[in-house]
């Protein structure tokens, strides 16, 4: 299973499940990344960490670590 | 159910003009301390809420029926407290803290252009039973847009009361205090109606540890508590409403649910965030669209360069080093004046009253200390501008995006950040921002190099030594000076020593994870006149403050101290009688021998009075200690009297010079240090002795409101002490480095 850590820039993807019952997880959650939304990634930061992506209309950042907690289902690219 | 506007009107006239409060809440960046201080102008009281580090801000206004008391909560995207400080807010919302009377309404703001996750955070306060105003801020932004919100349609679907708002132009208060007047008389009146987000399992989990709770003689818990403790794993919530001996059974009890719930298809805590906002979308369909645009394009275009590998990096660069300059050479003229204003004080007073105590204490107690203090304010006000301005049109976020894989190189996060450049104008509120970072370590690490960052306060020491001691080169035809990059240099002094301090901190005194960087990014906007003025003024203020009550005090206590215990009658006469003979003579007239045999007498009598005083005293004596500083005892004094503000030396030092009267009234402090000899005549004053004055204030904490801020902060004295020992050692160490391997170069 992919996770958001593996998008590349302007990809986007549906959310799986956030794995993890800890604070780091629910904070993840309460910003809005929950199962079924849709996500997509909008830029690596300079030093290639963290990732900002668009999620319900506003920009969130998350470390490649946090990303990875994300399970996701990777759009097909339009081509 | 409905929101009926009808039945609230009605019920305002039956109110009497009884005192009322409302807390405000709401998601960082949503314009909340603007929208408090729209309302209300200055807090009118800023503390802290005893046994944790959460700022208490209240503020009144009067909606012409009577008082109504603001209490302004710290941002947060959820009520699930995760610490101490977390839990703060959710205990003034329940009426469990004493210091805040129990309220009478809850104002919600959000930000109208990201309703979904803004809505998040009212469904949680909608759960506490109290009546609601939300008001959608940055209404502005929603036309601006082609935002589509029915707000009459919002107020009937989330059963509150919605208002629109633009608080940073000013825009939709009446509406506001208006809903705010209805919603407070209707309290008695509301029912507690919200609608069951949760699958019913959920609640018969609730109901059994309600029951287990009560049948251990616990005291009845609001029900939103019982279901924090559900949610929250390992967080404060449920810690603070147990007794510590249920700790465990407790724990047990909630994993059993937990596992349970899990089983059902209700993991915890993601059944939470899943009910909120499918809720959430579910009142927002059809009557609030998203523009077909994303509204973040042109946030994009900008991003594009300002978080780019190598142009993002190279602009902030640039930012910094274009603060600098601007406050140095902006400044200037603002310097100029305020100078020669306390000049015309000093002769008015002189001319006035004859020479004695009194008009000692005057001219060189008070005008001479906090005079040459203000003269800087000008400098820290643009700096404090430049730092609203970063803040509010959004980049502030952007940077520590930028910076936050070089800080956790050092084992913290880009949100140490902001903190850190924040004590770049004053450590205190800088730590203060550290409440910002949700891991505690990374928060302490932060607090213990934060005073190492180039304070405001610095600013007037290097400044006036760079002025009298670097010369004034330019290049490139006046944009590049030499002073200006000296002052540069000495701002990132402290930085230099900071790195290695965290990473050794991190390393091997507090070991563990980061902590996360969930981070909103804001979209760019243009700042707001109205927040970044407000925010210089306050901060200003707030110098004012410190500097004019410490410095005045601290002043007058060296005054004193350079004046005592010796008797300064013979002085008075000699200087009453050189007044005498100047008044009768024209002021073109060459000096008559009289006058300076006269002269000759006041300055031995001064500099003997001085050596005898208290201060001359307590300088000799550690004059061995700071001898391999390059000092003599006159800096010696200045550094020991700036022990509790740092920008005390140049009050100190002022004093002390005008008082030995080696600076006369027209020339400044820089032309006496200039001027300043050893008893064999060399200059105290060299390049290696000044620079290793400014190394030791970039290093030393010398600033008694910074120490009390870190034992508030950390609520021990441990940490302060920690502080001030290791800093004032690396300030003595790095004085001492700078002048022995300064004076071997240049002397």
């Amino acid at each position: 299973m992919s996770t958001l850590a593996d998008l590349t820039e302007g990809q986007a993807a549906t959310i799986v499940e956030v794995s993890g019952d800890d604070q780091i997880s629910q904070r993840i959650m309460e910003m809005g990344l929950t199962d079924g939304e849709q996500v997509s990634l909008r830029r690596i930061a300079p030093m290639g960490d963290p990732m900002e992506f668009s999620v319900r209309g506003y920009r969130v950042s998350l470390r490649r670590a946090e990303a990875a907690r994300v399970s996701v289902e990777i759009h097909p690219s339009k081509g | 159910m409905k929101y009926d506007a009808a039945n609230s009107l009605r019920n305002t006239t039956n109110t009497a003009a009884q005192p009322r409060t409302v807390a405000l809440v709401g998601n960082p960046n949503t314009g909340k301390s603007t929208l408090f201080s729209a309302l209300c102008g200055v807090p009118t009281r800023i503390g802290n809420y005893p046994g944790v580090t959460v700022e208490e801000k209240l503020g009144k206004y009067n909606d012409g029926l009577g008082k109504i008391t603001v209490v302004d909560l710290p941002g947060t995207y959820s009520l699930s407290a995760r610490t101490p400080d977390e839990m703060v807010s959710v205990d003034v919302l329940l009426g469990r803290r004493r210091e805040v009377p129990k309220l009478d309404a809850v104002i919600v703001i959000v930000d109208a252009t990201n309703l979904e996750r803004n809505l998040y955070l009212f469904t949680q306060v909608r759960q506490l039973g109290l009546p609601i105003v939300v008001v959608l801020n940055m209404w502005d932004r929603v036309g601006r847009a082609d935002w589509k919100i029915d707000v009459s349609a919002l107020s009937d679907r989330l059963g509150v009361p919605c208002v629109t708002a633009t608080a940073s132009k000013g825009v939709g208060l009446e509406p506001i205090k208006q809903a705010i007047r209805n919603a407070t008389a209707a309290a008695n009146n509301i029912q507690s109606c919200e609608p069951k987000l949760f699958p019913q399992t959920f609640y018969d989990e609730i109901e059994l540890v309600d029951r287990w709770l009560a049948d251990h003689g616990v005291e009845k818990l609001q029900s939103f508590l019982i279901e924090r403790m559900l949610l929250d794993v390992g967080a404060t919530t449920g810690e603070i409403a147990s007794k510590s001996h249920l700790h465990s059974s407790l724990a047990a009890l909630l994993n059993d649910s937990r596992q349970r719930l899990a089983a059902a298809g209700c993991r915890v805590p993601a059944v939470e965030t899943k009910a909120r906002y499918a809720w959430i979308r579910e009142q927002l369909t059809g009557i609030a669209q998203r523009p077909t645009q994303d509204l973040q394009t042109g946030s994009d275009r900008i991003d594009r360069v300002l978080t780019h590998r190598f142009w993002g990096l190279l602009v902030f660069a640039l930012i910094m080093f274009g603060i600098f300059q601007a406050i140095y050479s902006g400044a200037t003229a603002f310097m100029d004046g305020i100078e020669s204003c306390q000049g015309w004080v000093t002769a008015t007073v002189q001319a006035l009253m004859p020479s004695g105590i009194l008009r000692s204490l005057i001219t060189d107690g008070i005008v001479a200390g906090v005079g040459s203090v203000i003269v800087f304010l000008p400098q820290i006000l643009l700096l404090f501008f430049f730092i609203g301005l970063l803040e509010d049109c959004g980049y502030m976020a952007r940077a520590a995006f930028v910076m936050d894989k070089v800080m956790t190189k050092l084992g913290l996060s880009g949100k140490s950040f902001l903190p850190l450049m924040s004590s770049y104008a004053c450590a205190v509120p800088g730590i203060m921002a550290t409440r910002t970072i949700d891991n505690w370590r990374d928060r302490l690490v932060t607090i213990l190099i934060a005073p190492l960052m180039s304070c405001s306060a610095r600013l007037p020491v290097y400044l006036l030594l760079i002025y009298a001691f670097v010369p004034d080169t330019s290049w490139l035809g006046g944009w590049v000076n030499l002073r200006g990059l000296i002052l540069m240099a000495m701002h990132l002094v402290g930085l230099c020593f900071a790195i290695p301090i965290a990473w050794t901190l991190k390393k091997f005194v507090f070991g563990g994870q980061p902590s996360p960087f969930v981070m909103e990014l804001p979209s760019y906007k243009w700042p707001s006149q109205r927040v970044v003025l407000y925010r210089v003024l306050e901060r200003g203020q707030a110098f004012v403050g410190r500097a004019g009550l410490l410095i005045f005090c601290t002043s007058v206590l060296i005054w004193a101290a350079g004046y005592l215990p010796s008797d300064h009658t013979e002085l008075h006469a000699v200087t009453n009688q050189i007044e005498s003979l100047e008044a009768g003579t024209d002021p073109g007239a060459e000096k008559s021998a009289q006058l300076i045999a006269l002269e000759e007498e006041q300055r031995r009598l001064n500099s003997r009075l001085i050596r005898e005083s208290y201060l001359g005293q307590a300088g000799t004596f550690i004059e061995p200690a700071v001898k391999p500083l390059g000092w003599d005892w006159k800096i010696g004094v200045g550094v020991i009297a700036s022990f509790p503000a740092r920008e005390v030396i140049i009050a100190t030092l002022g004093t002390i010079y005008s008082l030995s009267g080696e600076s006369s009234d027209e020339s400044g402090l820089e032309q006496a240090l200039r001027q300043s000899t050893w008893p064999d005549g060399r200059p105290v004053y060299t390049l290696p002795v000044a620079f290793s004055l400014m190394v030791f204030f970039a290093l030393c904490a010398q600033c008694a409101a910074t120490l009390m801020v870190i034992r508030h902060e950390t609520n021990s004295w441990r940490w302060p002490i920690v502080t001030f020992v290791y800093m004032t050692s690396l300030a003595y160490l790095g004085a001492l480095l700078t002048y022995q391997v300064g004076s071997r170069i240049f002397g």
